[in-house]
């Protein structure tokens, strides 16, 4: 075994060529604009395809349409609290700084799109359901995972120092991804109000293209716009970072002058 | 293993030497009970439709009191650092400090329990599950509590902070527990509930001290 530290440092290394705050804003500055462009146009296309063009439900009838973003923010909530957990053990593990920032930033993008997810829920919910809000498991679930982003937006910024703030923020990640495969699987597993996937049976997907096509441009279209904010905010946090450390360091130059 | 067992010892001698801590969370979970006939009207029938989730609820609450204090008295004055020092790991610490808040909340909450029942009206055969359900989460809450409170640490307006980063993760006890109750006062069979709980507290068992440990780590 006196050759595992190598092969498992190789990983570390080759994320660490990303850590240096200078190479992040170079690479990141080419990448946003593509990014935010491509969210743009997607969802330029998309939104008008799912919002007018695309048919009404024969059984929903025009109340469907909340669901091109209901649906979206949904995956984006879930799979967001994923690329936080990811975040968080990488900066456990390997004290990535860049992941801390990441995870820091992505929690206030992730509580809104699970604010979303709910209200426009809530909003189909209404004539469908005839209520706003019924304690089904898979609401519930994603109301704890509401609270796991805010709590953890609020843990992260607690601490005056604010290493040990991403330390107890990743922590709290971790544990809060317990609770990712319930709200999954909670409409399998408790057979209640909210209707189960229906993109994903493999061989019969449940939506008639007209649906489906313009869904997954939404889809598309939100996940750029995503990951486009939080490149944003992760960017202006590591710019906010070297602003104070220039402001330190001319505060002291003007201190030993005058001293 | 010694050195745990006094950790334990130090705790309970504390908290023996201090009464009023484990009392004042006694009391307030008899006068959260005592709120809900005030609110829902003294209705035998009502009362006792609601008992199982204000049992609960209460219990919860009252549990999550004594957790702001549960390290910071010993962050303050040094103690913390010397238990980290002392060759028991931090999970191992914060294992005895759950263990410790459990006895000295939980334990008399179960005590307590019955008292609650006779006011919100619960069905008497039902007292026997309450009891024991509310001795698993407040487990259950002793432990998540555990981990909250070393994530919280040093955190500014960390008693608000607490309840809730936890509250949200003790969800799945309050549904099983209530269920339970339910049950066993409708005459139904509650064991199915009470396992659910124990699973529960049994996957909490090893996951929360080792998070709190992670935190007290990074201390």
């Amino acid at each position: 075994m006196s050759n595992t530290p190598p092969l498992a440092a190789r990983p570390a290394a080759s994320l660490h060529r990303f850590a240096n705050p200078g190479r992040f804003l170079r690479l990141s500055g080419r990448v946003l604009p593509w990014l935010s462009l491509g969210a743009v146009l997607v969802l330029g296309v998309g939104l008008p395809w799912a919002l007018w063009f695309s048919p009404p439900d024969w059984q929903q009838g025009e109340t469907v349409r909340i669901l091109y973003i209901h649906v979206p923010m949904a995956w984006l909530a879930m799979g967001g609290y994923a690329g936080l957990a990811v975040a968080s053990a990488m900066a456990l593990v390997w004290r990535h700084p860049l992941a801390d920032l990441a995870a820091r930033e992505l929690s206030p993008v992730g509580a809104a799109v699970t604010a979303l997810c709910l209200a426009t829920g809530s909003l189909w919910g209404k004539p469908m359901w005839g209520t706003w809000w019924v304690w089904d498991a898979r609401l519930t679930s994603v109301l704890v995972l509401f609270f796991l982003w805010l709590g953890h937006a609020a843990l992260v910024r607690a601490f005056d120092d604010p290493e040990r703030g991403a330390r107890m923020g990743a922590i709290l990640a971790l544990v809060g991804a317990l609770n990712l495969p319930v709200v999954k699987f909670s409409v399998d597993w408790w057979n209640t109000l909210h209707q189960p996937a229906s993109l994903t049976r493999v061989n019969a997907p449940a939506l008639h293209v007209d649906i489906l096509y313009p869904l997954l441009t939404c889809a598309v279209g939100f996940t750029l716009a995503f990951a486009a904010l939080v490149l944003f905010r992760v960017r202006a946090a590591v710019m906010e970072r070297r602003i104070r450390t220039l402001q330190m360091a001319a505060a002291r130059r003007a201190e030993t002058v005058a001293g | 293993m010694t050195a745990w067992t006094a950790l334990l010892a130090r705790e309970l001698r504390l908290a023996l030497r201090h009464p009023a801590d484990s009392l004042a969370a006694v009391m307030f979970f008899v006068l959260v009970a005592a709120l809900f006939p005030f609110g829902v009207g003294p209705e035998p029938q009502a009362l006792a439709r609601l008992a199982p989730g204000a049992l609960l609820a209460a219990a919860l609450l009252a549990a999550l009191l004594p957790l702001d204090r549960l390290f910071g008295a010993d962050a303050e004055d040094g103690t913390l650092d010397q238990l980290l020092l002392s060759g028991l790991g931090p999970s191992a610490v914060a294992a005895a400090k759950a263990l410790a808040h459990w006895l000295t909340t939980g334990l008399p909450l179960m005590l307590a329990t019955p008292i609650a029942c006779a006011m919100l009206n619960l069905p008497t055969e039902a007292w026997g599950v309450a009891v024991l359900v509310l001795g698993l989460a407040a487990g259950f809450l002793s432990l998540l509590g555990t981990a909250g409170a070393a994530l919280t640490l040093g955190a500014r307006r960390g008693g608000v902070l607490l309840p809730l980063l936890v509250l949200p993760l003790a969800i799945p006890a309050v549904i099983f527990g209530a269920a339970g109750i339910e049950a066993a006062a409708a005459g139904l069979a509650a064991r199915p509930y009470v396992l659910l709980l124990a699973a529960l507290l049994a996957a909490a068992l090893p996951l929360a001290p080792l998070a709190a440990g992670a935190a007290l780590r990074g201390e």
